[in-house]
């Protein structure tokens, strides 16, 4: 391997970024980053699923077929995101009544399959598993970003604790709807994405 | 790469299907007790904040030993003897669906867009000084995306609201998510659910006029949920009229009247 292991962890935060660099995982970026508590729980769960399914699969990365590969990649994937999910409920309820249907949609997070299927199954475990918590990481700056600002200038909060008082509940801040809709957080992705770009202009692509 | 032969990808499959159903099926059955633990708990919690009842300090099941649990024949409104089914393990939300305690909702009459209803009902009763204070009964109703859950709470005048609770829901956070929002269900406490015997209650569009004498009837619509505000009107007239809780309501107050 040509990276350290450092560099494993840090470059997918800001250098290739997943969601930035390679546009995945929007999906569920849109969808829970309208509070930062939610955000912060998928984060975690994200970041877990993608260590642990790169890691398992790297381990058994020699016994696994080619031809049924993405097959039993999506089901390492499925049973760990159940595990997580069956693991919410019993311990965080409240939160897991909050993400409800987004925890079992990160079966469906492109950066998992993405990870496993373009990394994971060409390297040694230890090396995935950074890899894994890499991109979690990476996805988790994101989301979090994305949720500080919908949450402030959506609802007047942070992790649901009111920093500007809305109209609604007799204060002062008319709260920006737009940003309570999930489609708001197009725009805050495009625009860091563009912000990232213009720093780090090797990430724009060539005409 | 691997050495293939035929059979290599089917025992593959077959072991990491083997090795995965273990796993969730071991994690299900092993965290069930807690999960559902929390599922009741988080019930309870809702029903007292519906009656008004709920203090953050005090252990849920302190509070809730005051609380006395009776199942309801929706049809006919009179209790069940707690022989005939328990409510300790009454699973309201599986009965809708078996044939023993199910039924379908005639097209016409499902306004709460719910397809299927229970035949028998958990109440919920609070006494104060051996007398009925509030009845608190579940309620649930399609929104815009889901299937909204409340517990809503009576007076013992039976039709003066005091209190609400929804509970569960996937309705758009910050839209019809409000439904969540404590402060709006505030508002609903004082509300008259019958204008002469007939169901008045219902959420309007913006906010309710409080000089207008209409007012005890109206509830404020949640802005930027139509839907929503449409479906929680729907519940309403629902589990509040025939095929809901109005036999049974009618029947609390025949006892009144022959014991008064």
């Amino acid at each position: 391997m040509a990276e350290t292991k450092t560099e494993l962890l840090t470059l997918s935060i800001f250098k290739r970024n997943p969601i930035a660099l390679l546009i995945l995982g929007i999906c569920s970026a849109l969808a829970v980053t309208g509070q930062m508590a939610t955000a912060l729980v998928m984060s975690v769960c994200v970041t877990v699923v993608v260590a642990f399914s790169s890691l398992t699969i790297s381990i058994v990365r020699f016994q696994i077929p080619n031809s049924v590969r993405i097959g039993i990649q999506i089901t390492v994937i499925a049973t760990l995101v159940i595990l997580v999910d069956q693991i919410l409920k019993a311990y965080v309820f409240e939160l897991s009544k909050q993400l409800s249907i987004y925890v079992g949609l990160i079966i469906t997070n492109c950066i998992v399959m993405g990870r496993a299927e373009g990394f994971a199954m060409s390297n040694p475990p230890v090396a995935s598993f950074l890899d894994g918590i890499g991109n979690g990481l990476g996805y988790s700056v994101i989301l979090l970003t994305v949720s500080f600002i919908r949450e402030l200038f959506g609802s007047g909060s942070l992790f649901g604790y009111e920093v500007m008082e809305l109209t609604t509940n007799g204060g002062w801040y008319v709260r920006n709807g737009f940003l309570v809709l999930p489609a708001s957080a197009f725009f805050i992705i495009a625009m860091i994405i563009w912000a990232i770009r213009s720093i780090d202009t090797a990430q724009q692509e060539k005409e | 790469m691997v050495n293939i032969t035929a059979a290599k990808p089917f025992y593959s499959v077959l072991i990491l299907a083997f090795v995965c159903s273990a796993l969730v099926a071991g994690a299900a059955v092993g965290l069930r007790p807690r999960q559902e633990a929390n599922r009741q708990l988080d019930r309870q919690k809702n029903i007292l904040y519906a009656a008004g009842l709920y203090q953050e300090n005090t252990p849920v099941q302190e509070l809730f030993a005051n609380i006395e649990t009776r199942i309801v024949d929706l049809e006919s409104g009179k209790f069940v003897t707690d022989e005939a089914i328990k409510p300790d393990s009454y699973n309201q939300r599986r009965a809708a669906f078996t044939e023993q305690f199910g039924r379908d909702i005639p097209k016409e009459s499902d306004v709460a867009r719910i397809g299927r209803q229970e035949k028998y009902s958990l109440v919920y009763l609070v006494n104060t000084d051996g007398k009925l204070s509030q009845i608190i009964l579940p309620v649930r109703g399609k929104g815009l995306w889901s299937t909204l859950y409340a517990y809503v709470a009576l007076d013992a005048d039976l039709t003066t609201i005091r209190g609400v609770s929804f509970y569960e829901h996937g309705e758009t956070p910050g839209l019809g998510g409000e439904v969540e929002n404590r402060r709006w269900q505030d508002g609903w406490e004082g509300k008259q659910l019958y204008k002469d015997d007939t169901l008045a209650l219902k959420v309007i569009k913006g906010s309710a006029d409080s000089t207008s004498p209409e007012a005890p009837y109206q509830i404020d619509g949640l802005s930027g949920a139509t839907l929503t505000s449409i479906g929680v009107s729907g519940l309403l007239e629902f589990w509040f009229g025939d095929h809901g809780f109005k036999p049974f309501l009618a029947q609390l107050k025949n006892k009144d009247n022959a014991n008064g």
